[in-house]
């Protein structure tokens, strides 16, 4: 099971020792995190931030360079101690955790994907994805096992024996990606990721991860500090500023109602398309036919509806493809198992409207939208799409 | 009146202070007290240097050159072990054979307690900010003195003459630059890889077996490297206790003025020094895992 973290009061604070302490008798007096700098030389990084994250939840917090996001999230597997707070996981304290305890927590239940990878250089591909279980002493033919099907879940699988420096940037996030997959932790971390990689890559990277979160049960805690991948990514997205949280939401109510009116010029330059994904507004489709169904049955319903095809999926509400209505009138079988023609173009669920724009267009059809198993949830037609662009 | 005006002159005799004595006494104490545990040492420096230098006379001359040209070729190219291969065969031709396999099991012996005792030492000192603040004063120190001064004590210490307090003197001399590269390696590992390291809870021991000495690997074999030149320098003046081997044929046409032979002697360990030079730096390069191959 995914775990839900539990953020109380929590303050990081950087400097000389006597500086430092000086800074976290201020913490609570009500003044900015540059007020205290100022009075005492020490660095705010995180001040007083408070909230929850859900079980499962894809977490995004988006800030400026300087913003103490990255300090806020390394806390989170204790690579930075907090100078004051709480941090719950499923009800525990990592600051009472002993070394022991902590160590345990760091090998089984939470890994970091970092901005620059943090490849080990040394080893090969294989050799970083498997690091996490080799300090924990899982046996070499398992280790190798489970590391393979990281890689493949990456895709990287035919590079597992090249070195890290012989791989793309985008390639050696992946690498990044599915080292800390590997054992299986509840909650992932990622510092930045994507953010030293290019344009395309980066959406290409963001598209994977959305799918592998929709296949997986894990709480992701996501930093960046470009809100659109913010938007894209995040089910719910903390907004911070000079140590603060400033804002907290869900995309939608970062729209509606923006607390300030730095939060209003921040999100000024995000595309509101890119926020809606296809199953915000897709359709649930009248009829759906199942593997197996009589030709007749079949043919009947689709009179009855005026339907000129219909969408077939097996027992399991996975996607088949489509049976025309003249198929079914010219057919001799008994059940449409052998009218199925197969269908590519179907999108996935968590695609944005700009994404499946340019694959609606050239449809002649609504489009299937599928899950990230592949399952049937709805159909994408044109009008409604042009309606909420138009918007 | 005049002697008041002297004193602003020239530094008063009376003030100055002897630092010779004690430290003739301290060494002779340390002589007296650890008698038994030096004379131990000694038979067992005595024992590997023989070990040593039994085995390197009793493979044949040839050996070292075909295995030589071997090496040279699987680290650079044909030309390059054609090069150090013919340096080789001239330290034979030139009749320096037998003096160099003295000296070479004397530059063998100290790299390797070199190695011993100051890659621990390298990193105790990455790893501990006490014996760093501690250790980087010695090592300059130890760097600094004039290395003459080394012999003396050595001499003192073992009561003996030759190998003994020449491998000792050596190894002072050269251990630190393998202990400055180790501590420097391990501490200039990448931040980010340490820091994966830790996140996915790695023991302190697991950082430096898995990540840490991996990654430092390239720097320490630059170490040993340096290491190897200061013991080759060293060969000479660890004649002037009695150390056999090329060192000493030096030695000896300085004192007799044989031009000649002097330099012969010298090219001989010019050689000497270009060849392993050149072998270690191809090790080192080839153990650089971080230089292999290029960006997509």
């Amino acid at each position: 099971m995914a775990k839900a973290i539990n953020i109380k009061d929590l303050s990081v604070v950087f400097g000389k020792t006597k500086q430092r302490q000086a800074a976290i008798d201020m913490l609570d007096s009500g003044k900015t995190a540059q007020e205290i700098r100022e009075a005492t030389g020490a660095t705010v990084a995180v001040k007083n931030v408070d909230f929850d994250v859900e079980e499962g939840e894809l977490f995004v917090i988006v800030g400026l360079s300087g913003s103490g996001k990255s300090s806020f999230i390394r806390t989170l597997n204790l690579l930075n101690r907090p100078a004051t707070g709480s941090i719950e996981v499923d009800g525990k304290d990592l600051m009472d955790m002993t070394k022991d305890e902590l160590r345990q927590y760091r090998r089984n239940d939470v890994s970091m994907v970092f901005q620059h990878f943090g490849l080990l250089s040394h080893r090969t591909v294989i050799g970083n994805v498997e690091y996490p279980l080799e300090v924990q002493g899982v046996d070499k033919k398992e280790r190798r096992e489970r590391s393979m099907e990281a890689i493949k879940m990456v895709g990287l699988d035919g590079w597992e024996n090249h070195m890290p420096n012989q791989l793309s940037g985008g390639m050696r996030q992946r690498v990044g990606l599915a080292r800390a997959l590997t054992n299986d932790p509840e909650i992932l971390l990622m510092d930045e990721p994507y953010s030293a990689l290019d344009p395309l890559i980066r959406r290409e990277m963001q598209n994977e991860l959305l799918k592998l979160d929709d296949e997986m049960d894990r709480t992701i805690i996501f930093i960046t500090h470009d809100m659109n991948e913010a938007f894209r990514m995040g089910d719910r997205i903390a907004l911070m500023k000079d140590a603060e949280v400033v804002q907290l939401g869900t995309p939608e109510e970062f729209f509606e109602k923006p607390a300030n009116q730095y939060v209003k010029d921040f999100i000024a330059d995000v595309d509101k398309t890119r926020i809606l994904k296809v199953r915000n507004i897709m359709n649930k489709p009248s009829f759906v036919a199942k593997k197996g169904m009589a030709v007749k049955e079949t043919l009947e319903k689709l009179k009855a509806l005026d339907m000129k095809f219909v969408y077939v999926t097996d027992e399991k509400h996975k996607f088949l493809g489509y049976v025309t209505l003249e198929q079914l009138k010219k057919s001799q079988a008994k059940t449409i198992d052998k009218l199925v023609n197969p269908d590519d173009t179907s999108i996935y669920r968590n695609l944005y409207i700009k994404d499946a724009w340019e694959k609606l267009n050239e449809a002649e059809f609504d489009l299937p939208v599928v899950d990230g198993k592949g399952r049937l949830r709805g159909i994408l037609d044109y009008e409604t799409v042009v309606e909420v662009l138009a918007q | 009146m005049f002697k008041l005006l002297n004193v602003f002159l020239t530094f008063p005799d009376d003030l100055t202070i002897d630092i010779a004595g004690p430290i003739d006494t301290f060494i002779d104490w340390l002589g007296d007290t650890f008698r038994v545990f030096l004379d131990g040492f000694v038979v067992f420096f005595t024992f590997l240097l023989d070990a040593v230098q039994n085995f390197l006379f009793f493979v044949p001359w040839w050996v070292y050159i075909v295995l030589l040209f071997i090496a040279v070729y699987k680290l650079y190219r044909l030309s390059t072990a054609f090069v150090l291969s013919t340096l080789l065969l001239f330290i034979m031709l030139l009749g320096f054979w037998d003096g160099t396999v003295y000296t070479l099991t004397i530059i063998l012996v100290s790299v390797l307690i070199s190695f011993v005792i100051g890659l621990p030492t390298g990193i105790l000192m990455a790893k501990a900010p006490t014996a760093e603040k501690i250790l980087k004063p010695v090592l300059d120190m130890m760097q600094t003195l004039p290395s003459f001064v080394y012999l003396i004590p050595a001499l003192m210490l073992f009561n003996t003459f030759g190998r003994v307090p020449a491998v000792v003197a050596t190894f002072i001399y050269a251990v630190p630059p393998l202990i400055r590269l180790t501590y420097l390696g391990i501490k200039n590992v990448d931040e980010s890889i340490v820091e994966a390291g830790e996140s996915f809870g790695s023991t302190s021991m697991q950082m430096l077996y898995k990540i840490q000495l991996p990654q430092a690997l390239s720097t320490i074999a630059a170490g040993v490297n340096q290491t190897t030149m200061m013991a080759v320098a060293m060969v000479v003046i660890t004649s002037l206790i009695g150390a056999r081997g090329v060192g000493r044929d030096v030695l000896r046409a300085v004192q007799q003025l044989n031009v000649g032979d002097g330099f012969a002697a010298g090219f001989a360990i010019v050689f000497l020094a270009i060849i392993l030079d050149r072998l270690l730096q191809g090790i080192a390069q080839k153990l650089d895992m971080t230089a292999q191959g290029d960006e997509l």
